[in-house]
C-alpha cells in the first residue's frame, strides 16, 4: 500500500448455527437437498403459522459471546426487519435490532509471522436465514440481465448468527487472519461448521482509506460477494488500491455498496447507499423477551473448550512452538489435541512437536490414516520420548520405532529390549567402530588432517553405519575428532 | 324444520345427546347441513360449507362415541371463522388474495375442538383480515343479520354470528382483536367471549394484530361458551405467545347468583350518550346485576377514551407487517408484472380491499422512519396506561359491566366514514389492549330508529386477567335470570321462504 | 405531525402496493383524518411509562431442538402462483 494512506476495515459476517432444527420450526437444519422439501407452515411463511426459538440456537450465541469475551446483557428481545424479497417468506426477517443477544468481545487473532493482534466487536445477534434464489436466462447464473428467478426455501430459517467487528482491521492480511481465527473458534466450540463453500460462512468488508496516522474515518464502501478467505483477501487489496487510486487522482469515494468479481479481480458498484432501507424494526409480537439467566452464562463459561488464541499463546509462549507448527496444531483439532496428551504425558513439548508434526504426520499422510486414529497412543510416543532423553535410544532409531509402533509393535520400550536397539553409549565399544572406520578410510583421514574439515560428517555417518545406527552420536562425534587430532 | 329439531339445541344438549347416543353425530350434521342449504341463500354465514368434509368428521366421531370415547362437545356442529386453517380446506380470510388457497395444516384451536368431537359445518364469512366492525368488509361475500336481513351482523367474526344466531351451528369459532367476537354477538343476540390473551393458542390463525388476536367462542348460551373454550384453552408449544399455566375450567363455575361480587361501572362510559333507549337498557341491566347479589361500585378508567386511538395505531403497525407475506410468490393471487417489484405491487393492489389497504397504510408509516416514536411508541406506552386503568379499577371490583357496542346491528352502508366505524369499537378495545378475558352477553332488544323489528342488544363483563371462571360464571347467573336470548327468535322464515 | 404531511406515494412504496391517483387522494385524506384523531395520544404524559409490547408478561418461551416432519412438496408447490420444477419462479429480480 502506498505509504501516505491507511485502510480502515471492518467486518460483517453472518455464520449459520449447527443445530438439529431451523431456528423457529423443526424442519431439519442440513445444507443441500432436493429444492423445497426441508419446510413447513413456519418457515414458508404461511398464514397463521408462528415461530418458536430453538433453545439450541440461543445456547449456541451465548456460548460464542462468551469465548470472545462478550457482555450477554440480562434481556434481549426478537424484532422484524421489515422489507419484501423474494426468497424471504415472511417479507420480513426476524432479528435483533437494539437487544442483541452478545454485545462487544473481541476477536484475537495472528498473523502468519506470530503476531498477535485484536480487533473489538461491536455485537452478535441471532436471525433467520432466507432462501436462495437461482438467477435464471442471464446466461451467467448472475440477477443482472436475468429474466426470472427460482426459489428454495430450504435455507429459509436457518438459525444466522449475524458478527459486526468495529473498524479495527488495517489490512487484507489482518482481515483474513480476523476471520480465520473466528472460524477457529466457532469450529471449535461446536457451534458451526462455518464452511464458506457452503454458506455456513458469509462476509462482507467495510472498506476505507485515510491519511496514514489519521483518526479520521474515510468515507466507506462495502464489499460484497467474496466467496474465499483468498477472495476476502484479493478484494480487500483490490478496494484499498482502488480507493487510494480515487483519492490520488483528486477524486472523491462514494458510499456504495460493491461486488468483488472474482474472474476480474475488481469490485465493481452494486448499488447506491443513498437509496436508505426503511426497515421499520419493531419488536416481533410473535415472541417475549428473551433473560438469560447467570447460572446459565455460568453454566456455558464453565463448559468452554481450550481456545484457540489461548492455545496459539500456549503453543508459541510456553512450548516455544513456531507460529506455522502452532497453527497447525490449532487447525486440526484431533492432532492438536493428541498432541496435548503427548506434552502431557512427557513434559517435553519441543520433542512432542518434532514427533507429532514430523514423524507420525509424514506416516499419517502415507498411510491416510489421522493420527489420533493409529495404534501409536500418545503414552508410547511420551515413552518414546523419554527413551531418548535418557539417551537409550538416538533420533535415527526414533523414527525407526515410530514407524514399528505405527506398524502395531506395541511400546517403544518393549521393541527396543526385544530387539536390541538400545543405543549404545559405551566409549570402548564405540572407540572400536571409530577405529576401525578411520582405518578403513586413510585418504578420506587425510583430506581431513589436510584443512578439509567437512568430511567428519562423512565419517560420522560410517561409524553410526557400522554400529547398526546404535551408537550414540554425540559420542561417536566426540571420539571421531578427538582421534582426528 | 324437520327431524329432531337439534338444530335449535345447544351445544351441550347435542353433546349428551349424541353421547347418550340417542342420536348419532350423523343425524346432528344431516339435520344441520339441510338447514344451512336452505337459509344459506339469506343469510350467507358461510364463504365454504363443509358438506363432505363434515359428513366425514360426523362418522369418525360416531365411531369415537362407540368406542366408549366421552367427547364433550360430541357431534357439535361450528362455524369456523374463515381466519382459522383447516387442513384441506379453503381458507380465505375474506380476501381475494387468498380466496383460492387451501391450509395444508390446522389451527390448534380448531383441532382441539375437533378433538372434543365438534364438526366443522364451514369457513365462515369474515370482514377481510379480520378488519371490520359489519363483516361488510369481506371481499367474497355478503352476511346478514338473522334477526333483520337489512342489517349487518357486526363483525369481524360476523359470518361466525350469523350462523350461530342463524341455527347453522351452535358454536361459532370467532376472533377478537378490538371487539370482533363481542360485537357481533351483541348484534346477534350471542355469547361472545373473548379469553384472557394467550389462553388461546394463535397457531393457525391468520395474524392481524399479533398482539391483540385472541380466539373464542360465539354461542347461544354461556355455558357453551364455557364448554368451547375448556376444549380450545391452554398452553401450545406451538405459540410462544400462549401461557404456559394449566387451564383452568370454566363449564363447572357457573353460578347461580352474584353474592359477594362487586361489579364497577365505569364512570366514563355514560350511556345516556347512547340515547333514552339504550341508557333505561343498561341501567336495567345492571339493576339486574344488583338484584342478583352484585354490589355496584364505580370505577374510572380515564385512558379509555383514548384506547381508539391507541388501538388503530398499535393493529395496523403490527398488520402492514403480518400482511406483507402475501407477495405473490408462495401461494395465493399473483398478478404478473415486468419484473418482481411490479408483481408486488399489482398483486397487493389487486388483492387487498380498500379497508386493509387503509391499515397497511396506516401502520406502515406509524413503522416508518421518523414517526416510529412519534407514533408507534406513543401507542405501547399508551396501551401501559390502559392496562394500569384495568389494575386500579380491579382494585376495587372484580367484574366491570358495561355496553358491548354503542348502538344495536345497523344496516348496510350505514358506516360509510372509516373513522365511524372504528368508534364501534370503543367499548371493547381498552379489554383488548389489556388483554383482558371479556364477554357480551344479550341484555334485552331496542327497535332501532326507522327499524321495523326489535335487535338485541348485549351487556359486556370485564374480568381481570385469567379470571375466565369467575367471568363466564357470572354472565350465566345473569343469563339465567335474565333470559333475553329467548325472547325472540331470527326472522328467517320471513326474509327466507 | 400534520396530516398533509404523510407522504402517502412513499409509504404505498414502503407496503409495496400500487394505488391509483384516486386512491392516494382518498387514502391520503382518510388518513389525515385519522391522524387527527390519533395526535390525542400527544395529550398522555407517557415521559415515564414503559412500552408495552406484550400484555402478559413472559420470558424464555423456546422449543427443543428436536426435528419434526416437513411438509410434503407436493402440497407446498400446488400452492405456487407459478412453479417450475421443485422451485417457486418469480419474475426477475430488479436489484435496487
Amino acid at each position: 500500500m502506498s505509504g501516505a494512506y491507511e485502510a480502515v476495515i471492518g467486518i460483517e459476517c453472518h455464520v449459520e448455527l449447527r443445530t438439529r432444527t431451523k431456528m423457529f420450526c423443526g424442519c431439519v437444519n442440513e445444507f443441500g437437498g432436493e429444492p423445497n422439501t426441508k419446510v413447513c407452515p413456519v418457515c414458508l411463511g404461511m398464514p397463521g403459522a408462528l415461530p418458536v426459538p430453538n433453545s439450541k440456537a440461543l445456547e449456541h450465541m451465548v456460548t460464542a459471546g462468551l469465548a470472545f469475551g462478550a457482555e450477554v446483557p440480562a434481556f434481549s428481545k426478537f424484532d422484524r426487519k421489515n422489507y419484501f424479497y423474494p426468497d424471504m417468506p415472511k417479507d420480513y426477517q426476524i432479528s435483533q435490532y437494539d437487544m442483541p443477544l452478545v454485545v462487544g468481545g473481541s476477536v484475537k487473532y495472528w498473523l502468519e509471522d506470530g503476531t498477535v493482534r485484536e480487533c473489538r466487536l461491536t455485537r452478535i445477534h441471532l436471525e433467520e436465514d432466507t432462501g436462495k434464489s437461482t438467477h435464471a436466462g442471464s446466461g451467467d447464473g448472475r440477477i443482472a440481465g436475468s429474466a426470472y428467478s427460482l426459489v428454495d426455501f430450504n435455507r429459509a430459517g436457518v438459525p444466522l448468527m449475524e458478527c459486526v467487528s468495529e473498524p479495527e482491521l488495517r489490512s487484507a492480511a489482518d482481515a483474513v487472519a480476523f476471520l480465520e481465527s473466528l472460524r477457529r473458534t466457532l469450529l471449535a466450540l461446536g457451534v458451526s461448521d462455518v464452511k464458506m463453500e457452503e454458506g455456513s460462512l458469509r462476509c462482507d468488508a467495510n472498506v476505507s482509506i485515510r491519511p496514514a496516522g489519521s483518526s479520521d474515518l474515510g468515507t466507506k464502501t462495502e464489499i460484497k460477494n467474496m466467496n474465499s478467505f483468498r477472495s476476502v483477501e484479493r478484494a480487500i487489496e483490490s478496494e484499498i488500491a482502488r480507493q487510494i487510486e480515487v483519492v490520488t487522482t483528486g477524486g472523491r469515494v462514494l458510499q456504495e455498496t460493491r461486488g468483488w468479481d472474482e474472474v476480474k479481480g475488481v469490485t465493481h458498484s452494486m448499488r447506491s447507499k443513498e437509496e436508505a432501507h426503511d426497515y421499520r424494526y419493531f419488536p416481533d409480537p410473535d415472541l417475549v423477551p428473551l433473560e438469560v439467566s447467570r447460572d446459565d452464562v455460568d453454566r456455558l463459561r464453565a463448559s468452554l473448550p481450550a481456545l484457540p488464541w489461548e492455545r496459539f499463546n500456549r503453543y508459541t509462549h510456553e512450548y516455544a512452538l513456531g507460529p506455522k507448527q502452532a497453527t497447525q496444531l490449532i487447525d486440526n483439532p484431533s492432532l492438536g489435541a493428541y498432541f496435548d496428551r503427548v506434552v502431557a504425558a512427557s513434559g517435553n513439548p519441543q520433542q512432542s512437536s518434532n514427533f507429532v508434526l514430523g514423524e507420525l504426520s509424514r506416516l499419517a499422510n502415507e498411510t491416510n490414516t489421522a493420527v489420533a486414529d493409529s495404534s501409536v497412543s500418545p503414552e508410547h510416543v511420551a515413552e518414546l520420548i523419554a527413551l531418548v532423553e535418557g539417551r537409550r535410544v538416538n533420533s535415527k532409531i526414533a523414527k525407526e520405532l515410530l514407524t514399528r509402533m505405527w506398524q502395531g509393535a506395541g511400546s517403544p520400550g518393549e521393541i527396543v529390549e526385544r530387539e536390541g536397539l538400545a543405543q549404545t553409549s559405551d566409549p570402548a565399544a564405540i572407540e572400536r567402530f571409530v577405529d576401525d572406520v578411520l582405518a578403513a578410510n586413510p585418504a578420506v583421514v587425510a583430506e581431513y588432517r589436510a584443512g578439509k574439515t567437512n568430511v567428519m560428517g562423512f565419517l560420522v555417518g560410517q561409524v553410526m553405519k557400522a554400529s547398526h545406527g546404535k551408537a550414540d552420536p554425540a559420542l561417536v562425534n566426540e571420539l571421531v575428532r578427538k582421534k582426528l587430532c | 324444520m324437520s327431524g329432531s329439531g337439534s338444530i335449535e339445541w345447544s351445544a351441550k344438549q347435542i353433546a349428551a345427546a349424541v353421547r347418550a347416543r340417542e342420536l348419532s353425530a350423523a343425524e346432528v350434521i344431516e339435520e344441520t347441513l339441510a338447514h344451512v342449504d336452505a337459509v344459506e341463500g339469506v343469510v350467507g354465514s358461510y364463504l365454504t360449507v363443509l358438506h363432505d368434509h363434515a359428513r366425514a368428521q360426523a362418522e369418525k366421531v360416531d365411531g369415537r362415541i362407540r368406542t366408549g370415547e366421552a367427547l364433550p362437545l360430541a357431534g357439535v356442529p361450528i362455524a369456523v371463522k374463515d381466519n382459522m386453517c383447516l387442513d384441506g380446506t379453503r381458507t380465505t380470510c375474506g380476501s381475494k388474495i387468498l380466496e383460492r388457497w387451501v391450509a395444508p395444516y390446522t389451527a390448534t384451536a380448531v383441532a382441539r375442538m375437533l378433538d372434543a368431537g365438534a364438526i366443522p359445518v364451514g369457513k365462515a364469512n369474515c370482514d377481510e383480515f379480520a378488519m371490520g366492525s359489519s363483516c361488510e368488509n369481506s371481499a367474497l361475500g355478503v352476511t346478514r343479520n338473522p334477526y333483520d336481513t337489512s342489517r349487518v351482523p357486526g363483525g369481524s367474526s360476523g359470518g361466525s354470528a350469523a350462523a350461530v344466531a342463524a341455527y347453522e351451528a351452535a358454536i361459532g369459532l370467532g376472533s377478537d382483536t378490538g371487539g370482533s367476537i363481542r360485537e357481533p354477538g351483541a348484534f346477534c343476540n350471542l355469547v361472545g367471549f373473548k379469553p384472557t390473551y394467550g389462553r388461546v393458542s394463535r397457531y393457525g390463525l391468520i395474524a392481524f394484530a399479533s398482539s391483540l388476536d385472541q380466539i373464542g367462542p360465539l354461542t347461544r348460551t354461556v355455558e357453551d361458551a364455557a364448554l368451547a373454550y375448556d376444549a380450545m384453552g391452554g398452553y401450545d408449544p406451538m405459540d410462544a405467545t400462549s401461557i404456559d399455566r394449566p387451564l383452568e375450567t370454566t363449564a363447572d363455575a357457573l353460578r347461580d347468583d352474584l353474592k359477594g361480587l362487586r361489579v364497577g361501572i365505569v364512570r366514563e362510559f355514560d350511556t345516556q350518550a347512547l340515547g333514552t333507549d339504550l341508557d333505561a337498557l343498561y341501567r336495567a341491566a345492571y339493576a339486574d346485576l344488583e338484584r342478583l347479589g352484585a354490589e355496584l361500585v364505580e370505577v374510572s378508567l380515564p385512558t379509555a377514551d383514548y384506547g381508539v386511538a391507541t388501538y388503530y395505531l398499535i393493529a395496523p403497525a403490527e398488520c402492514s407487517s403480518n400482511l406483507a407475506r402475501f407477495d405473490g410468490v408462495r401461494y395465493g393471487l399473483r398478478v404478473e408484472g415486468d419484473d418482481v417489484r411490479a408483481m408486488y405491487d399489482k398483486t397487493r393492489a389487486a388483492g387487498f380491499g380498500p379497508e386493509v389497504k387503509r391499515r397497511i397504510l396506516i401502520g406502515t408509516y406509524a413503522l416508518s422512519s421518523g414517526y416510529y416514536d412519534a407514533y408507534y411508541v406513543r401507542a405501547q406506552k399508551a396501551r401501559t396506561l390502559v392496562a394500569r386503568d384495568f389494575d386500579r379499577a380491579f382494585a376495587q371490583c372484580d367484574l366491570i359491566a358495561s355496553p358491548a357496542a354503542s348502538c344495536p346491528a345497523f344496516v348496510f352502508g350505514a358506516k360509510s366514514d372509516p373513522y365511524s366505524m372504528y368508534l364501534m369499537d370503543y367499548y371493547t378495545i381498552p379489554m383488548a389492549l389489556a388483554g383482558l378475558p371479556a364477554l357480551s352477553v344479550p341484555c334485552g332488544w331496542v327497535t332501532p330508529q326507522w327499524g321495523s323489528v326489535p335487535m338485541p342488544i348485549g351487556l359486556q363483563l370485564a374480568a381481570p386477567l385469567f379470571a375466565e371462571r369467575l367471568l363466564l360464571g357470572s354472565a350465566h347467573a345473569y343469563e339465567r335470570a335474565t333470559r333475553h336470548a329467548a325472547a325472540r327468535k331470527p326472522a328467517l322464515e320471513r326474509a327466507g321462504s | 405531525m400534520t396530516a398533509d404531511s404523510i407522504d402517502i406515494g412513499y409509504v404505498a412504496k414502503l407496503a409495496r402496493l400500487a394505488l391509483t391517483d384516486e386512491e392516494i387522494e382518498i387514502f391520503g385524506r382518510q388518513l389525515g383524518d385519522l391522524l387527527g384523531h390519533v395526535n390525542a395520544l400527544a395529550e398522555l404524559d407517557t415521559a415515564s411509562v414503559p412500552a408495552t409490547a406484550q400484555v402478559v408478561e413472559s420470558r424464555n418461551v423456546v422449543r427443543d431442538d428436536e426435528p419434526r416432519p416437513c411438509l410434503d412438496r407436493e402440497i407446498v408447490l400446488s400452492q405456487a402462483p407459478q412453479r417450475q420444477g421443485g422451485f417457486f419462479r418469480v419474475p426477475r429480480i430488479i436489484s435496487e
